[in-house]
């Protein structure tokens, strides 16, 4: 099988991108999404709360209504979606081999890949949390997934370790359904969760959140009995500190401790990833090392806003789109980006300046909690390229600086070789 | 004298805003926003806090029971969400639906509805 574009994972990412890439001009024959799940949408379909869609659509929708829009999407461009795909292999030459009911075991080329596989939770074996290994300790998505898509509860009493995003929701989630949320716990002197969902879904029930503390053991044989919790020393590599140990008795733990990439198939391809983001290193149209293999959503890095993810995934399809319908401009010159004081990642890692130079934006996380700053791009001739003030930023919010198209021109013609994101404290506290 | 401690949730600076009301419960003062967003948000939290319900109830589908993903059109009052998941536990639902579908109208308050936030067919 040959198609001229296929696309890795039906979620919110690989349903823009597909979207896009038609747009552009592909026709939808010459597309494939393949989805290992029984139907398109993601993650998005088991977050059933509501806060999706402000930037893109201007409401506040639900997750499965924001997939919705996107499946909508999709089946009026009449995409060819395969469910129940699994794709098992990829190389570094666009070589999908995926699994189907109807196909069975399948080996495709393509002119461009997209890989939109998302990302998934990390579970306690990276955690390491001593104790038994009793029944009652799930990820906080999988405690989603069995209350909002198979319908059951799987605790009364519950303790989170983490404050995620997921683990907030599910501690109103869980609250609303009848249960008793104790206590959620996190390990940094501050949440990584939105401010909006502390409020909404902590405060407003009366739970507590204790930062800078952590679970120490987990007891019981066949079932979760309680946890001991105990506070981190901040000054010494957040260890717990003896003697601040509490028992608290519940049925289950639910962790919330983050986010990674799922990039088993972009590793088999040769393709490496950034150590920071664990996505593969891409440039501004999210384009790896490989050529004609695209990444946008979470297999790229964890967005908290899937609205990013849609934008991302525009981005993605429409230059695929572009490159097979060979309507793209030589790249000029490399530049990359380097992370500079207060500055975790940046998307893309490296800008690809074509003929045309057009305005780019670049997004990035901080590393901490910082109020009053200034967000800057400075090349490496010492030029500020672009800035930005801001009251405050924090490591759980995606930031953003947009390069002006001149700027990227002048970069272009200059001896440069890289540029650098950076925060410049204008005073105040941290 | 009434104070109470908020947290502004309008941007990430999440300012820690202090609402000062009377024994009539009417707002004498509010402090601790750093711009004019956080007082208005401040206002609303004190005098009417409003939230979104979102839930599930049971869609019976050509293949069984399935859970179907439901919200309020608008925000309901914070102090009814308990009251809501009582009529949400009872609602049941059967297929095919369709997103936005009214499933119970005038749910807690008058021009207020429960609608279906996914396709069953
Ligand atoms: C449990 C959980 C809860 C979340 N809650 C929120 C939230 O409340 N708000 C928010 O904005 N974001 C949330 N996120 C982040 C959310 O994932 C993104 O906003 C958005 O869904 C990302 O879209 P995506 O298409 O990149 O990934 P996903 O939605 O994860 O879609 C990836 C798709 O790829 C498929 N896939 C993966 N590997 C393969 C393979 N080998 N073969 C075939 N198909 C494959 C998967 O089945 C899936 O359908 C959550 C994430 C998780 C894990
Ligand atoms: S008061 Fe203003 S600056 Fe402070 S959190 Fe609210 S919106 Fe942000």
């Amino acid at each position: 099988m040959h198609k001229k574009l296929i696309i890795i994972g039906g979620g919110p990412a690989g349903l823009a991108a597909a979207c896009a890439a038609v747009k552009r001009g592909l026709s939808p024959d010459d597309v494939l999404v393949l989805e290992r799940d029984s139907e398109p949408g993601g993650i998005l379909n088991q977050c059933i709360h509501a806060g999706f869609g402000l930037h893109r659509f201007g409401e506040e929708l639900s997750g499965p209504e924001y997939a919705g829009r996107y499946i909508q999407m999709a089946r009026e461009a009449n995409i060819p979606i395969m469910t129940n795909c699994m794709v098992l292999g990829l190389t570094n030459d666009r070589q999908v081999t995926f699994v189907s009911p109807e196909l069975g075991y399948v080996t495709a080329t393509a002119d461009a890949v997209i890989l939109a596989m998302g990302c998934r939770e990390r579970t306690r074996g990276a955690l390491n949390i001593p104790g038994t290994r009793p029944a009652g300790v799930y990820t906080a998505g999988c405690a989603q997934r069995y209350i909002n898509i198979e319908g059951f509860m799987p605790g009364n009493r519950v303790v989170i370790l983490g404050s995620g995003d997921i683990g907030l929701i599910m501690a109103r989630r869980m609250t609303l359904e009848g249960a008793k949320v104790l206590t959620v716990c996190e390990l940094m002197p501050y949440s990584g969760g939105l401010a909006r969902n502390i409020v909404q879904c902590l405060d407003d029930f009366g739970i507590p959140l204790r930062l800078s503390h952590t679970v120490t053991e987990i007891h019981g044989k066949e079932r979760v009995t309680g946890v001991t919790i105990a506070k981190v020393d901040e000054a010494n590599g957040r260890k717990p500190i003896p003697g601040t140990e509490e028992y608290i008795e519940c049925d289950t733990l639910l962790l919330s401790v983050g986010l990674i990439p799922e990039n088993e198939l972009t590793t088999g391809a040769g393709i490496s990833l950034d150590r920071m983001t664990n996505g593969a290193a891409v440039n501004q149209f999210r384009e790896t090392e490989a050529a004609g293999i695209y990444a946008c959503g979470n297999v790229l890095h964890v967005h908290d806003l899937v609205d990013y993810v849609s934008e991302e995934a525009d981005i993605a399809g429409t230059h695929a789109a572009a490159t097979i319908l060979g309507e793209t401009e030589k790249t000029v010159k490399s530049v990359k980006v380097t992370t500079g004081f207060g500055v975790r990642y940046t998307v893309p890692e490296r800008i690809d300046i074509t003929e045309t130079a057009e305005a780019v934006r670049v997004f990035f996380r901080v590393t901490d909690v910082y109020k009053k700053v200034q967000l800057v791009i400075e090349s490496e001739s010492g030029e500020v390229l672009v800035k930005k003030a801001k009251s405050a930023v924090a490591p759980g919010e995606m930031e953003s600086l947009e390069i002006p198209a001149d700027k990227v021109a002048a970069l272009a013609a200059s001896e440069d070789k890289k540029i650098t994101v950076y925060l410049r404290e204008l005073g105040g506290s941290k | 004298m009434i104070t109470k401690e908020l947290t502004c949730v309008v941007c990430p600076a999440g300012c820690k805003v202090t609402v000062t009301l009377d024994e009539n419960n009417q707002i004498i003062d509010v402090t601790g926003q750093t711009c004019p967003r956080g007082k208005t948000y401040a206002i609303s939290e004190v005098t009417n806090p409003v939230r979104t319900l979102t839930s599930t109830v049971t869609v019976q589908t050509k293949d069984g029971a399935k859970m179907l993903p439901v919200r309020t059109d608008k925000p309901i009052p914070r102090p009814t969400l308990f009251e809501a998941m009582e009529i949400v536990r009872r609602t049941v639902v059967t297929a095919p639906v369709k997103t936005g579908d009214v499933l119970v109208e005038n749910f807690i308050e008058e021009g207020i509805n429960l609608i279906a936030s996914k396709d069953f067919e």
